[in-house]
């Protein structure tokens, strides 16, 4: 890696398609092996973390890379820790080689240059990746080839059937939080989830959800928002524990499903309710359901940092969690249930037919009833809101 | 050798301290030059007035902190009082010592897990009366923090009462004890007012400990504590942890107002004790011989089997949930059980575990051989340590881990030491050292001297001595020592997590991670494993003078 990828960077302009070609995938191969990479990935997952211990086994036996997951119990800790190697001027051998990211982070990532590259659309497996905007473009967020897709996500809402139905809308949701009080929570902001499901509160009230692609500074915050902030003050007193705590996280929920604590929550993964039935961790009555409309939905990302000591093995990393055989254990609601970012048109006939008899669950909705995928906000709506949620209900 | 081991050790603990302080000053004070800002200049502090939650948050700093304080020691006096000398006493003794080992996060846990309104607790409650539901009510991260100081105190009781217990033989308690009985005192007032002010001098220090640590603890909090707004500590750690780069000017300021909080309560708290003294010795020549002793006696043995209770039920259903198939409220056993968790665990486990003891295992080892070096020097030197000299073993455990450890990692990285175990090993030796030398001092002072005189009189050397006279002898407080050290490393969660920079992954903090995630069955793994590693060096340190002593009846407890 010394050797080679400096030079590749030296002469990397910023707009990247004709510099990536340049990736020879051979001397990539050969660099990699007997590399540890470091991968930094949020580890509140059981589900997850067993699929990159597999996924880790694979890299191992086929290119001789080590894969190590670092748990994060928040992926900002990873940004946090690669900005400090760079205020120490640590520009190489840095402690991340790899990390699971996407909005926020990622823009700030960027901004700061912490991120190596750009890389992604010049690793082999790129090619099968669907022409999709979600993973052109993250969180409005140019991605410029500096992180390579992982996973699709879609907000839905997860469901007790014993005890609740599927909603039609937001507002179907805060009067039925009003019916039902203390029966609904969502993840606290920052939280990923959480962030999220204001997000889609938002995109769903606001009078003209275009405003929203746009950065937040060209537009009045206060009154674009006003309708999502009296929408909050009115569905709080019915929230779980009257909103005066809230869930860590996602999965953190699904103790609180299984404990009759709550019958409604928030999830970004359409199948990450079967996954956790298969796991004893929700109650088989659990189902989802999207509002009419539709929901915001995104791609998760992995990027390498600009300090990593081993580029060329976190890229094989990224090369092989797109590989058919990966999306398609990934697909799988028994493993992870996260949607595969490939396209099926690229595939050959066999793998397309693969995922088209993945069974995905019994919560899990097909994409027919899944409903329209909306835009996320640009990201700096999202940090905006984030920001003035915690200030509104954060310190109360 | 003279000096050097004395010197050694001061630096090893009192270095890093003051090497982090700096690196939390510089950024509070404005000055981060690789996120662009040039100090002096206050936007940290200005930017942590502006915090909407900075009251809150400090105020619970300090009310969970005095109160987690103020109760694990009325319950150490009071059953110290009530109780010494008794069969009973001998039982709680016995009971109590391993308590002192588990893990503060694993504690946390099991106490989460009993008290919920969906727990353990209330589910015969909700069998019996046929809820279908739990009531929704805010017990776990409780606005105030009751659920955390109870946490708190659950933990903290085993330490101040081993401390006392190791202080009652130089305050002469049980002549005291005798005399004021035979005066027609009470067991608790005559305690309380004849052998109370000399031990409490001797607990003066480990009740400060325990101050400090109540006020800046992250991972109890974390697990317990309230979250809107969570408490100064764990704000502390979102802010350094944030993406957004000048977050960290925040984390510094705060990182000094935690300090300078700790500091101002341990001031209030020293007056306080004044004062206290002042009443107290009006009071003891009031001369009444029984202010309601038996409740008193009643009331502490009460709290004790509560909190210790609490803990050990805990951690039992935490193992429980780490076997469970399904599992819902309100069933009070698990539908099916399971091994399956424990073996999709196992390679995550094995590796963690390996991890966890060689870095509990080099520092323990650096910290005994700093330990017994200067205990040794001071020996053959024939001068005792001086009280200052006792701050200086207590004064990292005095400093909030949140005011220094940030900037430590700061500083490390800019030294390049940032990968890898041995910045951890450390960063561990800074808590491991002052407990191996607290444990190990004082048997290793009383121990009988005339055996190394007998010995030099035959022909020994002093090193001949120490090696094969003074260490078997000791073999019991040297392994006990050892145990100790082992459990504060296998418990140490922020040291871990910002100077291992997530690489160096021990069972608490892949505990703590998990508990993000609310996967019981996961965390249940890890807090057991968690616990057990703190529990086995202790059982070896029984196990082993028993067995190597079999046959020298001189040596038996």
């Amino acid at each position: 890696m010394r050797s080679f990828l400096p030079i590749v960077l030296s002469l990397a302009p910023l707009s990247a398609l004709a510099e990536t070609a340049l990736l020879d995938w051979d001397s990539i191969l050969e660099e990699a092996e007997g590399q540890t990479v470091y991968w930094h990935a949020w580890g509140g997952s059981t589900a997850t973390n067993d699929f990159i211990t597999w996924l880790g086994d694979k890299v191992e036996d086929e290119y001789g890379v080590t894969l190590e997951h670092v748990k994060l119990t928040d992926t900002a800790d990873a940004v946090t820790r690669v900005l400090s190697e760079k205020q120490a001027g640590k520009d190489d051998e840095g402690a991340v080689d790899l990390i699971w990211i996407n909005g926020a982070n990622f823009a700030s990532m960027k901004e700061a240059g912490l991120l190596f590259g750009p890389w992604s659309e010049g690793i082999p497996n790129a090619d099968l990746v669907a022409d999709d905007e979600i993973v052109a473009s993250d969180f409005g967020t140019a991605v410029d080839g500096l992180e390579s897709p992982w996973a699709k996500a879609q907000f839905v809402f997860m469901y007790d059937s014993a005890d609740a139905e599927p909603l039609q809308s937001m507002d179907a949701l805060h009067d039925w939080a009003a019916e039902n009080p203390g029966r609904f929570t969502f993840p606290q902001p920052p939280d990923f989830l959480g962030t999220t499901f204001l997000k889609q509160a938002l995109v769903s009230l606001v009078e003209s959800p275009s405003v929203l692609q746009e950065p937040v500074d060209q537009h009045d915050f206060e009154a674009v928002t006003a309708p999502l902030w009296a929408y909050l003050d009115s569905l709080q007193p019915n929230l779980w524990r009257e909103g005066q705590t809230y869930p860590a996280s996602g999965p953190a929920q699904f103790q609180l499903v299984s404990d009759e604590e709550i019958d409604i929550a928030p999830t970004l993964s359409p199948s990450e309710a079967s996954t956790a039935i298969a796991n004893f961790q929700l109650p088989d009555s659990v189902r989802t359901f999207v509002p009419e409309g539709g929901t915001i939905g995104n791609a998760s990302f992995v990027a390498i940092p600009f300090n990593s000591g081993s580029k060329a093995g976190a890229m094989v990393v990224a090369n092989a969690i797109l590989s058919p055989e990966v999306q398609l254990r990934q697909q799988d609601p028994d493993v992870l249930g996260y949607g595969t970012v490939l396209d099926m048109d690229k595939l050959s006939a066999d793998q397309a037919q693969a995922f088209d008899e993945l069974e995905l669950g019994i919560a899990t909705l097909g994409p027919a009833e899944l409903g329209p995928v909306l835009p996320e906000p640009h990201s700096s709506w999202s940090a905006a809101v984030e920001e003035a949620w915690i200030e509104r209900y954060g310190a109360d | 050798m003279g000096r050097v081991f004395p010197a050694l050790a001061v630096a090893v603990m009192i270095g890093p301290v003051l090497a982090g302080l700096w690196g939390a000053a510089l950024p509070a004070f404005g000055h981060l030059p690789s996120a662009g800002f040039q100090g002096p200049s206050l936007i940290g502090l200005q930017r942590l007035i502006e915090w909407r939650g900075v009251v809150e948050a400090s105020v619970l700093s300090v009310t969970t902190g005095v109160s987690a304080t103020l109760g694990s020691l009325c319950i150490v006096v009071l059953i110290v009082s009530g109780w010494s000398g008794t069969m009973v006493f001998t039982w709680l003794q016995r009971v109590l010592s391993p308590l002192l080992s588990v893990p503060h996060a694993a504690a946390a846990f099991g106490l989460a897990f009993l008290v919920a309104p969906s727990g353990w607790l209330l589910r015969p409650a909700a069998l019996f009366l046929g809820w279908e539901r739990p009531p929704d009510m805010l017990v776990v991260g409780d606005p105030l923090g009751l659920t955390m100081t109870a946490g708190l105190i659950a933990k903290e009781v085993p330490f101040l009462l081993l401390m006392t217990l190791a202080a009652l033989p130089q305050a002469d308690s049980q002549k005291s004890n005798l005399i004021v009985q035979s005066l027609g005192y009470g067991r608790v007032t005559g305690w309380l007012k004849s052998v109370f002010p000399r031990v409490y001098a001797q607990i003066r220090l480990p009740v400060y400990v325990v101050l400090a640590y109540s006020m800046s603890v992250v991972d109890v909090a974390m697990i317990l504590g309230p979250t809107t707004p969570p408490t100064l500590s764990v704000q502390i750690v979102e802010w350094m942890g944030s993406p957004n780069l000048s977050n960290r000017l925040t984390a510094g300021a705060g990182a000094i107002w935690q300090l300078v909080l700790v500091l101002a309560a341990l001031l209030v708290w020293r007056a306080v004790e004044r004062l206290c003294a002042c009443l107290g010795r009006k009071w003891a020549g009031e001369g009444q011989r029984d202010v309601g002793d038996a409740p008193a006696r009643a009331m502490g043995f009460g709290f004790l089997i509560f909190t210790s209770g609490a803990v050990l039920l805990g951690l039992a259903v935490v193992g429980l949930w780490s076997i469970a198939g399904f599992w819902r409220f309100p069933a009070m056993v698990p539908d099916t059980l399971t091994l399956g968790i424990w073996a999709r665990h196992s390679d995550d486990l094995a590796a963690t575990v390996a991890d966890t003891f060689v870095v509990a295992g080099i520092a323990v080892a650096i910290a005994m051989i700093l330990t017994v070096g200067c205990l040794e020097t001071e020996y053959r030197r024939r001068r005792p340590m001086t009280p200052a000299a006792v701050w200086l073993l207590y004064a990292p455990l005095l400093v909030p881990q949140t005011a220094f450890l940030p900037g430590l990692q700061t500083l490390l990285l800019s030294f390049g030491a940032d990968t890898g175990r041995a910045p951890v090993v450390f960063a561990h030796l800074v808590f491991v050292l002052p407990y191996v030398f607290l444990s190990l001092g004082d048997p290793w002072r009383a121990w009988d001297t005339r055996y190394a005189t007998t010995a030099a009189a035959m022909g020994a050397s002093s090193t001949r001595v120490l090696v094969f006279v003074r260490f078997p002898m000791l073999v019991r407080p040297l392994l006990t020592a050892i145990a100790i050290g082992l459990a504060v490393s296998v418990g140490q969660y922020l040291p871990t997590l910002l100077i291992g920079g997530g690489r160096v992954a021990t069972l608490t903090t892949e505990a703590v991670a998990l508990a993000s995630g609310g996967d019981r069955r996961a965390i249940g793994v890890f807090a057991v494993a968690q616990t057990l590693a703190a529990l086995f060096p202790f059982a070896l340190a029984l196990a082993v003078p028993a067995l190597v002593f079999a046959n020298r009846r001189g040596m038996h407890v």
